[in-house]
């Protein structure tokens, strides 16, 4: 459904978004993250049509967004950063404005806004001018806009983004159900999120793309994925590590210290993603005797991964706007 | 031809939405009033003709049409609905010229409101109508070429400030040029006969006072209308490379 290739975006001189490639088909969600100013937003405003591209194509549903805008930017439902609206205007005002600009009119007009409103929850304040809105409203009114006419591909700029917990649950679970037919694109900084609604995570650092894969993948590529951590207060170090390391598959045993009166200790695998370790240890642990109050294995930090691939240049100027 | 519509009524909604319509409507109405009668003498000329109030409308819209022009851009730019508006299925002419259009209609409704003028001067004697009715087509052509340099400048910047500024300049220019005291003193200083008459040619006051005499000139209304297109076309030019 979206086809991005070899994007370049030079503000000037200065190269924002430099060779980004990836797809996205119907029936996935991408999870699109990088630090501050890698240039997640300016690809977002290159495949929304918003900001034209220094080089590279881009097809939206088959249309080029370039030479075919029109085809193309009338199949996108688009959710801008900080959720743009304007303020003098009634929310179903506004939500009536954006169904008339993406061709809607008559019956089918005021049925795609009843159903916007149904879904965003806006019914309380359809009638009040947006700028006496919260800036949850204020974002689901923008949410509204991008879905208001169905379309078979979203791209939301950090949908979740001044929400409350509970809105945020409901945001998630929104898109996760969109997510079953239509193609969509989530920028986000919260990694949590990323594993409660992505099929799929792009990671873009400095303008390039460093990781594309499922978060499963994503969480494999902690050093501590696979590990299997053991907190018991019977066995000391030295018994453990002799019963341990002659399990298959095993690289390491770690002494990670006291938790009150418990021992803790880890069994690294050779490979995070073979066999099941935890049940080797259990079993062996079970033909000792040994009893243990904690046994799991680490899935990994997304957000240890996440620095680990991304570079850590913290208030490095921004290369977006 | 819809989606011009469309854009239009958003923005005019905008305005009547907001203070900014009942705001402007008044005191243009009252400044024009003060103007004609106070300034003008309108009573006083014993003459009953509009030319004491249409005399003040290149002055009046200097001031008056860059506060509606100056948001026409920068204000979606500030607010972040250009991102909006040209995501849409849209073209970016299609908004220029919807913006425009809402602006121009806005501005043509309250020049609509000072009907009570002409309806005077019926009341008390015999007025041409002629003079009357190409007086008030000339100061729309005006003002809607005053407004499509606010539109031009309200493109390049998304301080509301800059834009009203540099349009009233620019507006200020294209009155000057054709201004008798300025031409004047061009001549007096020397600048050739037929340059100072090209100055003027591009002066709105030249158009506007010839319109006022009752006959529509083609020119005339060759004169606002390229104007109109031409600043138009720069906004969509700006805002197509600009964002």
């Amino acid at each position: 459904m979206i086809k991005a290739d070899s994007l370049v975006k030079m503000f000037g001189p200065k190269l924002a978004v430099d060779g980004v490639s990836f797809e996205v088909k119907a029936g996935e969600v991408l999870g699109f993250l990088g630090p501050n100013g890698a240039g997640k937003s300016t690809t977002m405003r290159m495949i929304t049509g918003y900001l034209p591209m220094t080089s590279g194509t881009i097809t939206i549903d088959g249309a080029d967004i370039v030479n075919n805008p029109i085809a193309a930017k009338s199949r996108i439902g688009y959710l801008p950063e900080n959720a743009p609206s304007y303020p003098e205007s009634t929310v179903e005002g506004f939500l009536s404005f954006i169904a008339e600009a993406k061709g809607l009119a008559g019956q089918a007009k005021h049925d795609a806004i009843e159903h916007a409103i149904g879904l965003c929850q806006l019914e309380k304040v359809r009638h009040q001018t947006i700028d006496t809105l919260s800036k949850g409203y204020k974002h689901r009114t923008c949410f509204a806009q991008a879905i208001i006419n169905d379309p078979p591909i979203l791209v939301l700029d950090e949908p979740t983004d001044g929400l409350d917990p509970n809105q945020k649950h409901e945001m998630r679970n929104l898109i996760r159900e969109m997510g079953k037919t239509k193609a969509i694109i989530v920028s986000t900084h919260i990694l949590e999120e990323v594993e409660a609604i992505c099929t799929r995570v792009v990671i873009i650092d400095k303008g390039k793309v460093v990781f594309n894969g499922t978060p499963a993948e994503l969480r494999g590529r902690s050093p501590e994925a696979g590990t299997v951590t053991i907190a018991t207060s019977k066995v000391e170090y030295q018994e453990f590590e002799a019963a341990a390391k002659v399990l298959p598959n095993v690289a390491k045993i770690l002494d990670k210290g006291k938790d009150g009166n418990r021992n803790l200790f880890a069994v690294v695998p050779r490979k995070a993603t073979e066999t099941c370790l935890a049940g080797d240890v259990k079993a062996m642990m079970d033909a000792k005797g040994w009893s243990f109050v904690e046994l799991h294995t680490e899935t990994g930090k997304l957000d240890e991964v996440f620095r680990s691939i991304t570079s850590n240049e913290t208030g490095e100027k921004k290369a977006e706007e | 031809m819809k989606n011009i519509w469309i854009i239009a009524k958003r923005e005019l909604s905008g305005y009547f939405n907001s203070p900014i319509a009942y705001v402007f409507i008044v005191i243009f109405l009252l400044l024009m009033g003060f103007f004609t009668f106070m300034m003008g003498g309108f009573f006083r000329s014993n003459e009953a003709s509009l030319g004491a109030f249409f005399v003040w409308h290149p002055w009046l819209y200097m001031l008056l049409v860059p506060a509606i022009g100056m948001r026409l851009w920068a204000e979606e730019r500030k607010q972040g609905t250009l991102e909006l508006l040209f995501t849409m299925p849209i073209t970016v002419n299609q908004a220029v010229i919807g913006k425009f259009l809402a602006g121009w209609l806005f501005l043509g409704l309250a020049l609509l409101l000072t009907c009570p003028m002409p309806f005077t001067l019926y009341y008390l004697g015999s007025p041409d109508g002629g003079p009357m009715v190409t007086g008030y087509v000339g100061s729309f052509l005006m003002a809607g070429a005053y407004l499509s340099v606010a539109s031009m400048t309200s493109s390049f910047t998304r301080n509301q400030v800059i834009s009203f500024i540099t349009s009233l300049v620019i507006c200020l220019l294209l009155v000057l040029s054709g201004y008798p005291p300025v031409t004047n003193l061009l001549l007096k200083w020397g600048a050739a006969n037929s340059l100072v008459e090209l100055a003027s040619a591009f002066s709105v006051m030249f158009h506007f006072e010839s319109l006022q005499r009752g006959v529509i000139d083609f020119r005339d209304l060759l004169y606002f209308a390229s104007l109109i297109v031409f600043c138009l076309f720069t906004t969509n030019l700006v805002l197509k490379n600009q964002r």
